[in-house]
């Protein structure tokens, strides 16, 4: 299966690769995916507390190339997002973008459920409920 | 010798075809196009004559007599044939099967076939290292045992089976050995009699011959095997497989089975030096695994797991210039990791981290030292973008994670 260019320039340069401290309460991490699976993203967001934008984002991803480009692109788009906006992004926009084949979209489902795990994170660390996500099915 | 991009270490999916093979079958497409069945006629003697020849390579490079030789499509066909004509031919002695989980779905496939045919099949487990536990399957044979069907080398991870300690607790027993030996035959010395082996499948391309070309050895002395034919017609190759032989094809695998019988020692030892040199250095790497027995293996074929990082996004770091296979689900249809790594009791994870090497041939220093550097420059690159790694290096026991399967 030959990969699209998109996929090929995140997987060559990867935007975002790496770790923020998971212990500041104004940062969101979430760990999506098994080992058993053959993918496990983490992706963490740092927001910015007076104007609730998100001012940096980072990633580490264990999976195939599809897998590494949709986190990439998660976190180049969640970058000076507001969460609700964050919140928006749907893993067909994921799709759309790097032009995942169909075995691929389970890659684009788990950055997005990355993104609303971060999210979630975030909520609870600063007193906020937890949002029942809606199940996708991977 | 100048660097030969891109490398191909994929030779246990396919060999390249020797231009020498090539050669000896170019005459028998237009010029010598003839029918070996067609007895009136000299365009008739000339293909019979060629395959007559070709069935004498074959069985000397195994040490068969060429009335043995039954040619096939290729392996699967013969596996099938093996399988499913002793099961039928046999049926009157029993309807059991013993195989193991790591032999090829040629085999496994047909086994799960001849169950539904109302066969009963034993599926041995391996040991860690891949070989089987002879005491298991001396064990496993009952008065209803008719066939120990047993793979000569392994295709995922080059383990070889004990053979001749399988075919004398077969000839104990009066059960008849049946060894799938595609990965084996002309890749190390192969002979029927003494390995002690009843049936044996092989093809063409995985020796540098063509591809749809196959044989299947059926013994004819102490026991004389009989299979029932899975394909009616003309009762061609002594009634057990019917159609047109194919010619070309034929004297293609017989070519590539002389080449083999005078190369193969050379080759060998040449290819097992540059596989160890190539496994010694990326096992320079933290956490990486030789997966299968070391010593008893195929001397052109190592597999690796390099933990935490996924085998598909590994190759994707350099496939296009090295190709070769992984374990990982990605790579499959299926989207589940190698059932072979996982039968060697292989966690998942460590199964989506594998690398297969099959070098070959036409296989240069030059090419093993680039796949070296490249393959070590992705993994660490690699790992250095993995979750997984990080918490290793912080000490964090991943099993103590509950992670969210999907």
């Amino acid at each position: 299966m030959a990969y699209s260019e998109k996929v090929i320039d995140h997987y060559s340069n990867p935007k975002n690769v790496g770790t923020l401290d998971k212990a500041k309460v104004n940062v969101g991490t979430g760990l999506v995916g098994a080992p058993e699976c053959g993918d496990v993203m983490r992706l963490q967001i740092e927001v910015d507390e007076e104007s609730g934008v998100i001012s940096d984002a980072k990633f580490k991803t264990f999976g195939c190339g599809s897998a590494i480009a949709s986190s990439s692109l998660a976190t180049e788009w969640l970058k000076g997002k507001t969460i609700d906006q964050a919140l928006s992004i749907d893993n067909m926009d994921i799709v759309e973008e790097l032009n995942l084949p169909p075995v691929k979209i389970h890659c684009s489902v788990l950055a997005e459920d990355a993104i609303k795990a971060a999210i979630n994170d975030y909520r609870v660390k600063n007193g906020l409920p937890e949002m029942v996500a809606e199940k996708k099915a991977h | 010798m100048e660097l030969k991009l891109p490398i191909y270490l994929d030779n246990n999916a396919t060999t390249p075809m020797d231009p020498r093979v090539l050669e000896a079958m170019l005459p028998y497409f237009v010029e010598k196009f003839g029918n070996a069945a067609s007895r009136n006629h000299s365009f008739g003697w000339e293909a019979e004559e060629a395959v007559d020849y070709a069935r004498e390579q074959v069985a000397n490079l195994i040490g068969a007599d060429a009335k043995e030789i039954i040619f096939t499509s290729g392996a699967t066909e013969a596996d099938n044939l093996a399988l499913k004509g002793v099961f039928e031919m046999y049926a009157s002695k029993g309807n059991h099967i013993i195989t193991c989980t790591t032999e090829h779905k040629a085999v496994l496939d047909t086994c799960k076939h001849i169950e539904k045919q109302g066969g009963q099949v034993t599926y041995l487990d391996v040991q860690a290292d891949g070989l089987i536990d002879l005491a298991a399957l001396e064990a496993a044979i009952t008065d209803k045992t008719i066939l120990i069907a047993i793979m000569y080398g392994n295709n995922e991870i080059g383990v070889i089976q004990p053979v001749r300690e399988i075919s004398k607790i077969a000839r104990k027993h009066g059960v008849l050995f049946f060894t799938d030996a595609t990965q084996a035959v002309g890749k190390v010395p192969v002979d029927v009699n003494a390995d002690g082996i009843d049936l044996m499948a092989f093809s063409g391309h995985k020796m540098y011959g063509p591809k749809g070309v196959g044989a299947l050895y059926v013994r004819r002395k102490n026991p004389r095997v009989k299979v029932t034919s899975q394909m009616d017609g003309g009762g061609h190759e002594r009634g057990m497989r019917s159609g047109t032989l194919n010619v070309p094809g034929i004297v293609g695998l017989g070519k590539a089975c002389e080449i083999a019988m005078h190369e193969m020692e050379a080759e060998g030892k040449r290819l097992a030096a540059m596989r160890d040199r190539l496994e010694n250095a990326l096992l320079e790497l933290e956490e990486a695994y030789v997966n299968g027995n070391r010593e008893h293996r195929l001397p052109h074929t190592t597999n690796i797991s390099f933990k935490y990082v996924e085998g598909e996004g590994l190759m994707m770091g350099f496939n296009k210039n090295i190709a070769l296979s992984s374990g990982s689900a990605c790579t499959s249809a299926s989207l589940e990791p190698s059932y072979v790594l996982k039968a060697l009791g292989l966690g998942d994870d460590l199964a989506h981290s594998s690398l297969r090497f099959g070098l070959g041939r036409f296989t240069t220093d030059e090419q093993i030292d680039f796949t070296i550097d490249a393959i070590k420059n992705t993994v660490l690159k690699l790992r250095e973008m993995s979750p997984l790694w990080e918490m290793y290096k912080e000490g964090i026991d991943l099993n103590s994670i509950e992670w969210a399967h999907h």
